[in-house]
Protein backbone atom coordinates (compact mmCIF):
# COMPACT_ATOMS: atom_id res chain seq x y z
CA UNK A 1 0.00 0.00 0.00
CA UNK A 2 1.25 3.34 -0.78
CA UNK A 3 0.80 5.47 1.54
CA UNK A 4 0.73 9.04 -0.63
CA UNK A 5 -0.44 7.53 -4.10
CA UNK A 6 -4.36 8.75 -4.80
CA UNK A 7 -4.48 5.25 -7.20
CA UNK A 8 -7.21 7.02 -9.89
CA UNK A 9 -6.72 4.09 -11.64
CA UNK A 10 -5.52 -0.10 -11.75
CA UNK A 11 -2.35 0.08 -14.00
CA UNK A 12 0.76 -1.76 -12.42
CA UNK A 13 3.90 -0.13 -11.89
CA UNK A 14 3.46 2.78 -10.04
CA UNK A 15 5.92 2.11 -7.22
CA UNK A 16 8.27 0.52 -9.28
CA UNK A 17 8.29 3.72 -11.63
CA UNK A 18 7.75 6.51 -8.81
CA UNK A 19 10.52 4.80 -6.84
CA UNK A 20 13.15 4.53 -9.52
CA UNK A 21 12.67 7.85 -10.53
CA UNK A 22 12.67 9.76 -7.11
CA UNK A 23 15.91 7.46 -6.23
CA UNK A 24 17.73 8.46 -9.98
CA UNK A 25 16.26 12.19 -9.21
CA UNK A 26 17.28 12.83 -5.78
CA UNK A 27 21.22 10.78 -6.74
CA UNK A 28 21.75 13.03 -9.63
CA UNK A 29 20.20 16.66 -9.39
CA UNK A 30 18.72 16.83 -5.98
CA UNK A 31 21.84 15.68 -3.78
CA UNK A 32 24.06 17.00 -5.87
CA UNK A 33 22.85 20.88 -5.97
CA UNK A 34 21.81 20.67 -2.25
CA UNK A 35 26.03 20.19 -1.91
CA UNK A 36 26.06 23.94 -3.03
CA UNK A 37 24.15 25.01 -0.60
CA UNK A 38 25.49 23.24 2.85
CA UNK A 39 29.15 24.09 1.24
CA UNK A 40 28.35 27.55 1.14
CA UNK A 41 26.33 27.36 4.93
CA UNK A 42 29.56 26.24 5.67
CA UNK A 43 30.89 30.27 5.50
CA UNK A 44 29.54 33.70 7.70
CA UNK A 45 27.01 35.79 6.67
CA UNK A 46 29.27 38.54 6.69
CA UNK A 47 31.94 36.18 4.85
CA UNK A 48 29.52 35.39 2.35
CA UNK A 49 28.12 38.61 2.11
CA UNK A 50 31.66 39.74 1.54
CA UNK A 51 32.14 37.32 -0.82
CA UNK A 52 29.27 37.32 -3.57
CA UNK A 53 29.44 41.51 -3.13
CA UNK A 54 32.92 41.99 -4.34
CA UNK A 55 33.81 44.62 -6.79
CA UNK A 56 34.35 42.48 -9.38
CA UNK A 57 31.74 39.75 -8.90
CA UNK A 58 29.12 42.79 -8.65
CA UNK A 59 30.44 43.95 -12.57
CA UNK A 60 30.08 40.46 -13.57
CA UNK A 61 26.63 40.18 -12.43
CA UNK A 62 25.76 43.44 -14.34
CA UNK A 63 27.40 42.85 -17.08
CA UNK A 64 25.67 38.71 -16.92
CA UNK A 65 22.68 40.10 -16.16
CA UNK A 66 22.49 43.44 -18.19
CA UNK A 67 23.32 41.93 -21.35
CA UNK A 68 21.19 38.51 -20.75
CA UNK A 69 18.12 41.56 -20.91
CA UNK A 70 19.34 43.25 -23.86
CA UNK A 71 19.74 39.75 -25.46
CA UNK A 72 16.43 38.62 -24.26
CA UNK A 73 14.76 41.57 -25.91
CA UNK A 74 16.29 41.25 -29.22
CA UNK A 75 15.20 37.86 -28.87
CA UNK A 76 11.55 38.81 -28.29
CA UNK A 77 11.06 41.61 -30.83
CA UNK A 78 13.28 39.37 -33.50
CA UNK A 79 11.99 36.01 -32.41
CA UNK A 80 8.39 37.62 -32.49
CA UNK A 81 8.86 39.02 -36.41
CA UNK A 82 10.65 35.40 -37.18
CA UNK A 83 7.43 33.45 -35.93
CA UNK A 84 5.04 35.83 -37.75
CA UNK A 85 6.85 35.40 -40.82
CA UNK A 86 7.38 31.03 -40.79
CA UNK A 87 3.20 31.42 -40.01
CA UNK A 88 1.97 34.19 -42.33
CA UNK A 89 4.09 34.15 -45.34
CA UNK A 90 4.83 32.20 -47.97
CA UNK A 91 8.89 32.52 -49.39
CA UNK A 92 11.03 30.24 -51.12
CA UNK A 93 12.97 27.73 -48.74
CA UNK A 94 10.85 28.48 -45.48
CA UNK A 95 10.82 24.69 -44.74
CA UNK A 96 14.55 24.96 -44.58
CA UNK A 97 14.84 28.32 -42.83
CA UNK A 98 12.10 26.88 -40.38
CA UNK A 99 14.29 23.64 -38.95
CA UNK A 100 17.37 25.76 -38.80
CA UNK A 101 15.84 28.08 -36.55
CA UNK A 102 16.72 25.44 -33.68
CA UNK A 103 20.42 25.22 -35.09
CA UNK A 104 21.49 26.72 -30.87
CA UNK A 105 19.81 23.98 -29.35
CA UNK A 106 21.88 21.39 -31.66
CA UNK A 107 24.76 23.28 -32.40
CA UNK A 108 27.16 22.52 -29.41
CA UNK A 109 28.26 25.65 -28.12
CA UNK A 110 31.90 25.83 -27.72
CA UNK A 111 31.32 25.53 -31.95
CA UNK A 112 29.06 28.20 -31.91
CA UNK A 113 31.60 30.25 -30.07
CA UNK A 114 34.70 30.01 -32.16
CA UNK A 115 31.83 30.39 -35.48
CA UNK A 116 30.77 33.82 -34.07
CA UNK A 117 33.93 34.96 -33.24
CA UNK A 118 35.37 34.24 -36.54
CA UNK A 119 32.29 36.06 -37.95
CA UNK A 120 32.41 39.00 -35.57
CA UNK A 121 36.40 39.63 -35.53
CA UNK A 122 37.98 43.01 -36.93
CA UNK A 123 38.86 41.10 -40.05
CA UNK A 124 35.63 38.60 -39.80
CA UNK A 125 33.00 38.28 -42.80
CA UNK A 126 30.36 40.62 -40.06
CA UNK A 127 32.44 42.50 -38.28
CA UNK A 128 34.88 44.11 -40.74
CA UNK A 129 31.86 46.32 -41.46
CA UNK A 130 31.27 47.17 -37.89
CA UNK A 131 35.04 47.96 -37.47
CA UNK A 132 34.49 50.01 -40.54
CA UNK A 133 32.27 52.21 -38.74
CA UNK A 134 34.74 52.24 -35.27
CA UNK A 135 32.91 49.70 -33.92
CA UNK A 136 34.41 46.38 -32.00
CA UNK A 137 32.41 43.63 -31.95
CA UNK A 138 34.40 40.45 -30.60
CA UNK A 139 36.71 40.97 -27.81
CA UNK A 140 34.02 43.38 -25.86
CA UNK A 141 30.35 42.90 -24.05
CA UNK A 142 28.64 43.66 -27.79
CA UNK A 143 30.76 40.49 -28.54
CA UNK A 144 28.79 39.09 -25.48
CA UNK A 145 25.26 40.35 -26.44
CA UNK A 146 25.89 38.62 -30.25
CA UNK A 147 26.35 35.00 -28.43
CA UNK A 148 23.68 35.51 -25.80
CA UNK A 149 21.44 36.26 -28.69
CA UNK A 150 22.36 33.29 -30.93
CA UNK A 151 22.13 30.84 -27.52
CA UNK A 152 18.76 32.17 -26.91
CA UNK A 153 17.12 32.72 -30.49
CA UNK A 154 14.95 29.79 -30.90
CA UNK A 155 12.77 30.29 -27.42
CA UNK A 156 11.25 33.34 -28.59
CA UNK A 157 10.22 31.48 -31.94
CA UNK A 158 9.39 28.16 -30.85
CA UNK A 159 6.69 28.79 -28.03
CA UNK A 160 5.39 31.51 -29.95
CA UNK A 161 4.95 30.29 -33.21
CA UNK A 162 2.23 27.42 -32.23
CA UNK A 163 -0.14 30.10 -30.74
CA UNK A 164 0.26 32.44 -33.77
CA UNK A 165 -0.99 29.19 -35.60
CA UNK A 166 -3.91 28.77 -33.44
CA UNK A 167 -4.91 32.13 -33.40
CA UNK A 168 -8.23 32.51 -35.34
CA UNK A 169 -8.93 34.06 -38.67
CA UNK A 170 -12.61 35.07 -37.89
CA UNK A 171 -11.30 37.50 -34.84
CA UNK A 172 -8.99 39.73 -37.53
CA UNK A 173 -11.85 39.28 -39.65
CA UNK A 174 -14.20 40.61 -36.62
CA UNK A 175 -11.43 43.39 -36.42
CA UNK A 176 -11.18 44.16 -39.78
CA UNK A 177 -15.04 44.49 -39.86
CA UNK A 178 -15.30 46.78 -37.17
CA UNK A 179 -12.71 49.13 -38.67
CA UNK A 180 -9.83 48.26 -37.30
CA UNK A 181 -6.50 48.88 -39.21
CA UNK A 182 -3.86 45.87 -39.56
CA UNK A 183 -1.52 48.05 -36.89
CA UNK A 184 -4.70 48.46 -34.31
CA UNK A 185 -5.56 44.62 -34.85
CA UNK A 186 -2.08 43.07 -34.26
CA UNK A 187 -1.98 45.58 -30.76
CA UNK A 188 -5.14 44.80 -29.38
CA UNK A 189 -6.20 41.50 -30.65
CA UNK A 190 -3.17 39.24 -31.71
CA UNK A 191 -0.69 40.66 -28.97
CA UNK A 192 -3.12 39.62 -26.07
CA UNK A 193 -3.65 36.41 -27.59
CA UNK A 194 0.27 35.59 -27.81
CA UNK A 195 1.48 37.73 -25.09
CA UNK A 196 1.67 35.00 -21.94
CA UNK A 197 4.05 32.55 -25.13
CA UNK A 198 5.92 35.66 -25.81
CA UNK A 199 6.90 36.34 -22.01
CA UNK A 200 7.47 32.82 -21.50
CA UNK A 201 10.06 32.55 -24.57
CA UNK A 202 11.80 36.13 -23.49
CA UNK A 203 12.02 34.67 -19.51
CA UNK A 204 13.89 30.98 -21.11
CA UNK A 205 16.12 32.71 -23.45
CA UNK A 206 17.00 35.00 -20.72
CA UNK A 207 17.53 32.41 -18.12
CA UNK A 208 19.73 30.32 -20.89
CA UNK A 209 21.67 33.73 -21.59
CA UNK A 210 22.69 33.97 -17.85
CA UNK A 211 23.93 30.66 -16.94
CA UNK A 212 25.81 30.35 -20.76
CA UNK A 213 29.44 29.53 -20.55
CA UNK A 214 30.41 27.79 -23.69
CA UNK A 215 29.68 29.97 -26.77
CA UNK A 216 30.31 33.29 -24.66
CA UNK A 217 34.15 32.56 -23.18
CA UNK A 218 35.08 32.96 -26.87
CA UNK A 219 34.02 36.14 -28.17
CA UNK A 220 34.26 37.78 -24.49
CA UNK A 221 37.62 38.73 -24.29
CA UNK A 222 37.14 37.90 -20.45
CA UNK A 223 38.98 40.99 -18.72
CA UNK A 224 37.65 41.10 -14.82
CA UNK A 225 35.28 44.41 -14.36
CA UNK A 226 34.99 44.50 -17.63
CA UNK A 227 33.69 41.24 -20.14
CA UNK A 228 33.77 38.64 -17.36
CA UNK A 229 30.32 36.96 -17.02
CA UNK A 230 29.24 34.97 -13.41
CA UNK A 231 29.94 31.62 -14.69
CA UNK A 232 33.68 32.49 -15.81
CA UNK A 233 34.76 34.12 -12.41
CA UNK A 234 32.99 30.97 -10.81
CA UNK A 235 35.55 29.14 -12.81
CA UNK A 236 38.48 31.31 -12.09
CA UNK A 237 37.72 31.08 -8.20
CA UNK A 238 37.65 27.41 -8.66
CA UNK A 239 41.21 27.51 -10.78
CA UNK A 240 42.66 29.39 -7.81
CA UNK A 241 41.42 26.35 -5.73
CA UNK A 242 39.04 28.80 -4.00
CA UNK A 243 35.89 26.50 -3.57
CA UNK A 244 34.39 28.31 -1.32
CA UNK A 245 33.52 31.64 -3.30
CA UNK A 246 32.78 29.75 -6.08
CA UNK A 247 29.89 27.85 -4.36
CA UNK A 248 29.04 31.02 -2.78
CA UNK A 249 28.37 33.09 -6.15
CA UNK A 250 26.89 29.51 -7.54
CA UNK A 251 24.53 30.03 -5.09
CA UNK A 252 23.50 33.35 -5.45
CA UNK A 253 23.06 31.93 -9.10
CA UNK A 254 20.77 28.99 -8.41
CA UNK A 255 18.51 31.09 -6.53
CA UNK A 256 18.03 33.40 -9.08
CA UNK A 257 17.53 30.36 -11.64
CA UNK A 258 15.06 29.23 -9.00
CA UNK A 259 13.08 32.15 -9.36
CA UNK A 260 13.17 32.27 -12.39
CA UNK A 261 12.00 28.60 -13.25
CA UNK A 262 9.14 28.97 -10.83
CA UNK A 263 8.51 32.29 -12.90
CA UNK A 264 8.42 30.23 -16.49
CA UNK A 265 5.96 28.07 -14.67
CA UNK A 266 3.09 30.53 -13.54
CA UNK A 267 3.44 32.24 -17.57
CA UNK A 268 3.07 28.49 -18.83
CA UNK A 269 0.25 28.36 -16.67
CA UNK A 270 -1.02 31.36 -17.91
CA UNK A 271 -0.06 30.26 -21.51
CA UNK A 272 -2.20 27.32 -21.29
CA UNK A 273 -5.15 29.12 -19.33
CA UNK A 274 -5.40 31.36 -22.35
CA UNK A 275 -5.09 28.95 -25.36
CA UNK A 276 -7.59 26.31 -23.81
CA UNK A 277 -10.25 29.83 -23.34
CA UNK B 1 -23.28 39.94 -60.34
CA UNK B 2 -24.29 36.14 -59.42
CA UNK B 3 -23.67 35.00 -55.91
CA UNK B 4 -20.77 33.13 -57.08
CA UNK B 5 -18.68 36.16 -57.89
CA UNK B 6 -19.89 37.98 -54.66
CA UNK B 7 -18.89 35.39 -52.54
CA UNK B 8 -15.15 35.75 -54.33
CA UNK B 9 -15.28 39.44 -53.85
CA UNK B 10 -15.95 39.17 -50.30
CA UNK B 11 -13.20 36.68 -50.03
CA UNK B 12 -10.91 39.11 -51.48
CA UNK B 13 -11.66 41.87 -49.27
CA UNK B 14 -11.54 39.66 -46.31
CA UNK B 15 -8.21 38.86 -47.06
CA UNK B 16 -6.73 42.19 -47.84
CA UNK B 17 -8.61 43.06 -44.88
CA UNK B 18 -6.56 40.79 -42.93
CA UNK B 19 -3.46 40.77 -44.42
CA UNK B 20 -0.51 43.20 -44.95
CA UNK B 21 0.25 44.74 -48.04
CA UNK B 22 3.08 43.21 -50.38
CA UNK B 23 6.05 45.47 -49.64
CA UNK B 24 5.30 45.08 -45.79
CA UNK B 25 5.18 41.34 -46.45
CA UNK B 26 8.48 41.95 -48.52
CA UNK B 27 10.17 43.96 -45.58
CA UNK B 28 8.90 42.08 -42.83
CA UNK B 29 10.34 38.92 -44.59
CA UNK B 30 13.81 40.19 -45.63
CA UNK B 31 14.04 41.48 -42.12
CA UNK B 32 13.94 38.25 -40.19
CA UNK B 33 16.20 36.79 -42.98
CA UNK B 34 18.82 39.26 -42.22
CA UNK B 35 18.34 38.70 -38.31
CA UNK B 36 18.75 34.96 -38.83
CA UNK B 37 21.41 35.50 -41.59
CA UNK B 38 23.69 37.44 -38.82
CA UNK B 39 23.03 35.27 -35.97
CA UNK B 40 22.78 31.75 -37.79
CA UNK B 41 23.47 31.23 -41.04
CA UNK B 42 26.79 33.39 -41.78
CA UNK B 43 28.14 31.54 -38.29
CA UNK B 44 27.11 28.17 -39.98
CA UNK B 45 28.60 28.51 -43.31
CA UNK B 46 31.93 29.90 -41.60
CA UNK B 47 32.72 26.78 -39.20
CA UNK B 48 32.61 25.21 -43.16
CA UNK B 49 34.59 27.72 -44.51
CA UNK B 50 37.20 28.01 -41.87
CA UNK B 51 37.67 24.22 -42.00
CA UNK B 52 38.27 23.90 -45.48
CA UNK B 53 40.41 27.11 -45.71
CA UNK B 54 43.62 25.30 -46.40
CA UNK B 55 42.81 22.01 -48.41
CA UNK B 56 40.71 18.75 -48.05
CA UNK B 57 44.28 16.80 -46.82
CA UNK B 58 45.19 19.28 -43.88
CA UNK B 59 40.99 18.85 -43.04
CA UNK B 60 41.50 14.83 -42.75
CA UNK B 61 44.98 15.26 -41.23
CA UNK B 62 43.54 17.27 -38.26
CA UNK B 63 40.82 14.35 -37.68
CA UNK B 64 42.97 11.67 -38.15
CA UNK B 65 45.04 12.75 -35.37
CA UNK B 66 45.30 10.31 -32.56
CA UNK B 67 43.94 13.36 -29.50
CA UNK B 68 41.40 13.62 -31.90
CA UNK B 69 40.56 10.04 -32.34
CA UNK B 70 40.29 9.54 -28.77
CA UNK B 71 38.12 12.81 -28.17
CA UNK B 72 35.53 11.22 -30.83
CA UNK B 73 35.70 7.78 -28.54
CA UNK B 74 35.06 9.94 -25.56
CA UNK B 75 32.48 11.95 -26.62
CA UNK B 76 30.79 8.66 -28.11
CA UNK B 77 31.09 7.12 -24.65
CA UNK B 78 30.00 9.62 -22.71
CA UNK B 79 26.70 10.01 -24.68
CA UNK B 80 25.96 6.19 -25.26
CA UNK B 81 25.97 5.98 -21.40
CA UNK B 82 23.79 9.24 -19.99
CA UNK B 83 21.06 8.70 -23.39
CA UNK B 84 20.18 5.50 -22.08
CA UNK B 85 19.97 6.51 -19.05
CA UNK B 86 17.74 9.22 -19.28
CA UNK B 87 16.10 7.26 -21.78
CA UNK B 88 15.03 4.61 -18.86
CA UNK B 89 14.48 7.66 -16.18
CA UNK B 90 12.23 9.39 -19.03
CA UNK B 91 9.50 6.34 -19.54
CA UNK B 92 9.65 6.27 -16.14
CA UNK B 93 9.24 9.46 -14.99
CA UNK B 94 6.28 9.63 -17.54
CA UNK B 95 4.75 6.22 -16.46
CA UNK B 96 4.20 7.59 -12.87
CA UNK B 97 3.68 11.18 -13.85
CA UNK B 98 1.01 10.68 -16.39
CA UNK B 99 -0.70 7.40 -15.62
CA UNK B 100 -1.25 7.91 -12.13
CA UNK B 101 -2.59 10.35 -9.78
CA UNK B 102 -0.25 11.23 -6.42
CA UNK B 103 0.48 14.40 -4.33
CA UNK B 104 3.13 16.46 -5.15
CA UNK B 105 2.45 15.89 -9.01
CA UNK B 106 3.47 19.29 -9.83
CA UNK B 107 6.57 19.55 -7.96
CA UNK B 108 8.04 16.53 -9.41
CA UNK B 109 7.09 17.70 -12.64
CA UNK B 110 9.14 21.06 -12.55
CA UNK B 111 12.02 19.24 -10.08
CA UNK B 112 12.73 17.23 -13.56
CA UNK B 113 13.13 20.28 -15.57
CA UNK B 114 15.89 21.62 -12.94
CA UNK B 115 18.57 20.65 -14.70
CA UNK B 116 17.81 23.10 -17.70
CA UNK B 117 17.66 26.34 -15.43
CA UNK B 118 20.60 25.59 -14.09
CA UNK B 119 24.36 27.28 -15.43
CA UNK B 120 26.34 24.37 -17.15
CA UNK B 121 29.38 25.32 -15.18
CA UNK B 122 27.11 24.95 -11.69
CA UNK B 123 26.31 21.57 -13.00
CA UNK B 124 30.09 20.61 -13.12
CA UNK B 125 31.29 22.51 -10.06
CA UNK B 126 28.45 20.36 -8.16
CA UNK B 127 30.47 16.94 -8.71
CA UNK B 128 33.31 18.72 -7.66
CA UNK B 129 32.12 20.01 -4.42
CA UNK B 130 31.15 15.53 -3.73
CA UNK B 131 33.76 14.46 -5.82
CA UNK B 132 36.73 16.69 -5.87
CA UNK B 133 40.14 16.24 -4.26
CA UNK B 134 38.49 18.45 -1.34
CA UNK B 135 34.57 17.00 -1.42
CA UNK B 136 32.66 15.41 0.90
CA UNK B 137 33.83 12.16 -0.81
CA UNK B 138 37.33 13.30 -1.71
CA UNK B 139 39.33 11.82 0.92
CA UNK B 140 37.67 8.13 0.94
CA UNK B 141 38.06 8.22 -2.52
CA UNK B 142 41.47 9.10 -2.34
CA UNK B 143 42.02 6.23 0.02
CA UNK B 144 40.09 3.51 -2.36
CA UNK B 145 41.94 5.00 -5.51
CA UNK B 146 38.55 6.09 -6.94
CA UNK B 147 39.08 8.86 -9.19
CA UNK B 148 35.94 10.39 -10.61
CA UNK B 149 36.60 13.99 -11.19
CA UNK B 150 39.30 14.99 -13.59
CA UNK B 151 38.98 11.51 -14.99
CA UNK B 152 36.02 9.86 -17.34
CA UNK B 153 33.56 9.08 -14.39
CA UNK B 154 33.32 13.05 -13.68
CA UNK B 155 32.71 13.62 -17.56
CA UNK B 156 30.07 11.15 -17.66
CA UNK B 157 28.44 12.56 -14.38
CA UNK B 158 27.94 15.54 -16.01
CA UNK B 159 27.01 14.75 -18.86
CA UNK B 160 23.69 13.01 -17.57
CA UNK B 161 23.25 15.82 -15.60
CA UNK B 162 23.22 18.24 -18.41
CA UNK B 163 20.97 16.09 -20.30
CA UNK B 164 18.80 14.67 -17.88
CA UNK B 165 15.54 16.32 -18.70
CA UNK B 166 14.81 16.03 -22.19
CA UNK B 167 13.61 12.38 -22.96
CA UNK B 168 11.13 13.23 -19.68
CA UNK B 169 9.85 16.42 -20.44
CA UNK B 170 8.86 15.03 -24.33
CA UNK B 171 6.81 11.67 -22.82
CA UNK B 172 5.28 13.92 -19.98
CA UNK B 173 3.09 15.99 -22.01
CA UNK B 174 2.44 13.17 -24.83
CA UNK B 175 1.42 10.51 -22.58
CA UNK B 176 -0.91 12.91 -20.33
CA UNK B 177 -2.39 13.73 -23.68
CA UNK B 178 -3.22 10.17 -24.40
CA UNK B 179 -4.87 9.02 -21.18
CA UNK B 180 -4.70 5.49 -20.04
CA UNK B 181 -7.48 3.75 -21.43
CA UNK B 182 -5.92 1.82 -23.74
CA UNK B 183 -4.05 0.65 -21.05
CA UNK B 184 -6.32 -0.53 -18.90
CA UNK B 185 -8.52 -1.66 -21.71
CA UNK B 186 -5.01 -4.11 -22.30
CA UNK B 187 -4.95 -4.65 -18.09
CA UNK B 188 -9.04 -5.97 -18.53
CA UNK B 189 -7.45 -8.47 -21.37
CA UNK B 190 -5.53 -10.02 -19.43
CA UNK B 191 -1.88 -8.06 -20.43
CA UNK B 192 0.56 -7.94 -17.58
CA UNK B 193 2.52 -4.91 -16.80
CA UNK B 194 5.34 -5.27 -19.13
CA UNK B 195 3.02 -6.17 -22.28
CA UNK B 196 0.79 -3.25 -21.41
CA UNK B 197 3.56 -1.57 -22.11
CA UNK B 198 5.68 -3.04 -24.80
CA UNK B 199 2.51 -4.13 -26.51
CA UNK B 200 0.36 -0.52 -25.92
CA UNK B 201 2.04 2.30 -24.71
CA UNK B 202 5.23 2.15 -26.66
CA UNK B 203 4.00 2.24 -30.16
CA UNK B 204 1.84 4.96 -29.23
CA UNK B 205 4.87 7.00 -27.84
CA UNK B 206 7.52 5.92 -30.41
CA UNK B 207 8.20 9.36 -32.23
CA UNK B 208 7.95 11.65 -28.91
CA UNK B 209 10.53 8.99 -27.52
CA UNK B 210 12.57 9.04 -30.79
CA UNK B 211 12.17 13.19 -30.28
CA UNK B 212 13.40 13.24 -27.37
CA UNK B 213 16.59 10.51 -27.58
CA UNK B 214 17.89 12.91 -30.68
CA UNK B 215 17.77 15.65 -28.58
CA UNK B 216 19.11 14.42 -25.97
CA UNK B 217 22.05 12.86 -27.76
CA UNK B 218 22.94 15.79 -29.64
CA UNK B 219 23.19 17.69 -26.22
CA UNK B 220 25.21 14.87 -24.32
CA UNK B 221 27.90 14.97 -27.23
CA UNK B 222 27.93 18.92 -27.47
CA UNK B 223 28.42 19.75 -23.73
CA UNK B 224 31.26 22.24 -23.00
CA UNK B 225 30.68 24.26 -20.32
CA UNK B 226 29.94 21.32 -17.60
CA UNK B 227 32.42 19.21 -18.95
CA UNK B 228 35.15 21.34 -18.79
CA UNK B 229 34.83 21.64 -14.98
CA UNK B 230 35.16 18.43 -14.27
CA UNK B 231 37.58 17.10 -17.21
CA UNK B 232 41.04 18.68 -16.21
CA UNK B 233 41.85 18.76 -19.77
CA UNK B 234 44.53 15.91 -20.30
CA UNK B 235 44.72 15.43 -24.32
CA UNK B 236 44.53 11.72 -25.04
CA UNK B 237 42.86 11.06 -21.61
CA UNK B 238 39.93 13.30 -20.33
CA UNK B 239 39.28 15.55 -23.97
CA UNK B 240 35.79 15.34 -25.63
CA UNK B 241 35.53 16.76 -28.68
CA UNK B 242 34.36 20.49 -27.62
CA UNK B 243 36.94 20.58 -24.89
CA UNK B 244 39.49 19.33 -27.90
CA UNK B 245 38.02 22.16 -30.31
CA UNK B 246 39.09 25.27 -27.60
CA UNK B 247 42.04 23.65 -27.16
CA UNK B 248 43.42 23.35 -30.57
CA UNK B 249 41.91 27.16 -31.26
CA UNK B 250 43.76 28.02 -27.77
CA UNK B 251 47.08 27.19 -29.13
CA UNK B 252 45.63 29.42 -32.13
CA UNK B 253 45.64 26.20 -34.47
CA UNK B 254 42.60 27.67 -35.91
CA UNK B 255 41.75 25.86 -39.36
CA UNK B 256 42.39 22.58 -36.67
CA UNK B 257 39.72 23.87 -34.46
CA UNK B 258 37.28 24.24 -36.96
CA UNK B 259 38.19 21.09 -38.96
CA UNK B 260 37.01 19.48 -35.36
CA UNK B 261 34.51 21.79 -34.84
CA UNK B 262 32.64 20.78 -38.49
CA UNK B 263 32.37 17.68 -37.30
CA UNK B 264 30.12 18.44 -34.53
CA UNK B 265 28.53 21.32 -37.18
CA UNK B 266 27.90 18.27 -39.12
CA UNK B 267 26.39 16.06 -36.51
CA UNK B 268 24.12 19.12 -35.40
CA UNK B 269 22.78 19.42 -39.10
CA UNK B 270 21.96 15.66 -38.90
CA UNK B 271 20.23 16.40 -35.70
CA UNK B 272 18.25 18.59 -36.90
CA UNK B 273 17.18 16.75 -39.90
CA UNK B 274 16.06 13.98 -37.64
CA UNK B 275 14.20 16.03 -35.80
CA UNK B 276 12.14 17.61 -39.01
CA UNK B 277 11.20 13.88 -40.08
CA UNK B 278 10.55 12.73 -36.62
CA UNK B 279 8.12 15.57 -36.31
CA UNK B 280 6.50 15.22 -39.61
CA UNK B 281 6.15 11.53 -38.67
CA UNK B 282 4.27 12.07 -35.52
CA UNK B 283 2.04 14.94 -37.06
CA UNK B 284 1.05 12.05 -39.61
CA UNK B 285 1.02 9.57 -37.16
CA UNK B 286 -1.12 11.18 -34.89
CA UNK B 287 -3.59 12.44 -37.97
CA UNK B 288 -4.47 8.61 -38.18
CA UNK B 289 -4.63 7.98 -34.56
CA UNK B 290 -7.96 8.17 -33.17
CA UNK B 291 -6.52 9.66 -29.87
CA UNK B 292 -6.93 13.13 -29.34
CA UNK B 293 -3.97 15.67 -30.10
CA UNK B 294 -0.80 15.81 -28.05
CA UNK B 295 -0.50 19.53 -26.80
CA UNK B 296 2.66 21.16 -28.13
CA UNK B 297 5.49 21.37 -25.38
Amino acid sequence: MNLFARRSDVLPGFNLALGFTLLYLSLIVLIPLSAVFIKTASLTWEAFWTTVTGSRVLASYRLSFGASLIAAVLNATFGLLVAWVLVRYEFPGKRLVDALVDLPFALPTAVAGIALTAVYAENGWIGQWFAAVGVKVAFTPLGILVAMTFIGLPFVVRTVQPVLEDIEHELEEAAACLGADRLQTFRRVILPAIAPALATGFALAFARAVGEYGSIIFIAGNMPMVSEITPLLIIAKLEQYDYVGATAIASVMLVFSFVLLLLVNLLQGWSQRRRAG
Amino acid sequence: MNATATLALNRTIAATATSETAWVRATLTAVALIFLGLFLFVPLFAVFYEALKKGASFYFAALSEPDAWSAIKLTGLAALISVPLNLVFGVAAAWAIAKFEFRGKQLLTTLIDLPFSVSPVIAGLIYVLLFGAQGWFGPWMQAHDIKIIFAVPGIVLATIFITFPFVARELIPLMQAQGAEEEEAAQVLGANGWQIFFRVTLPNIKWGLLYGVILCNARAMGEFGAVSVVSGHIRGQTNTLPLHVEILYNEYNFTAAFAVASVLALLALVTLVLKTWVESRSKEYKRTDPLPEAPQP
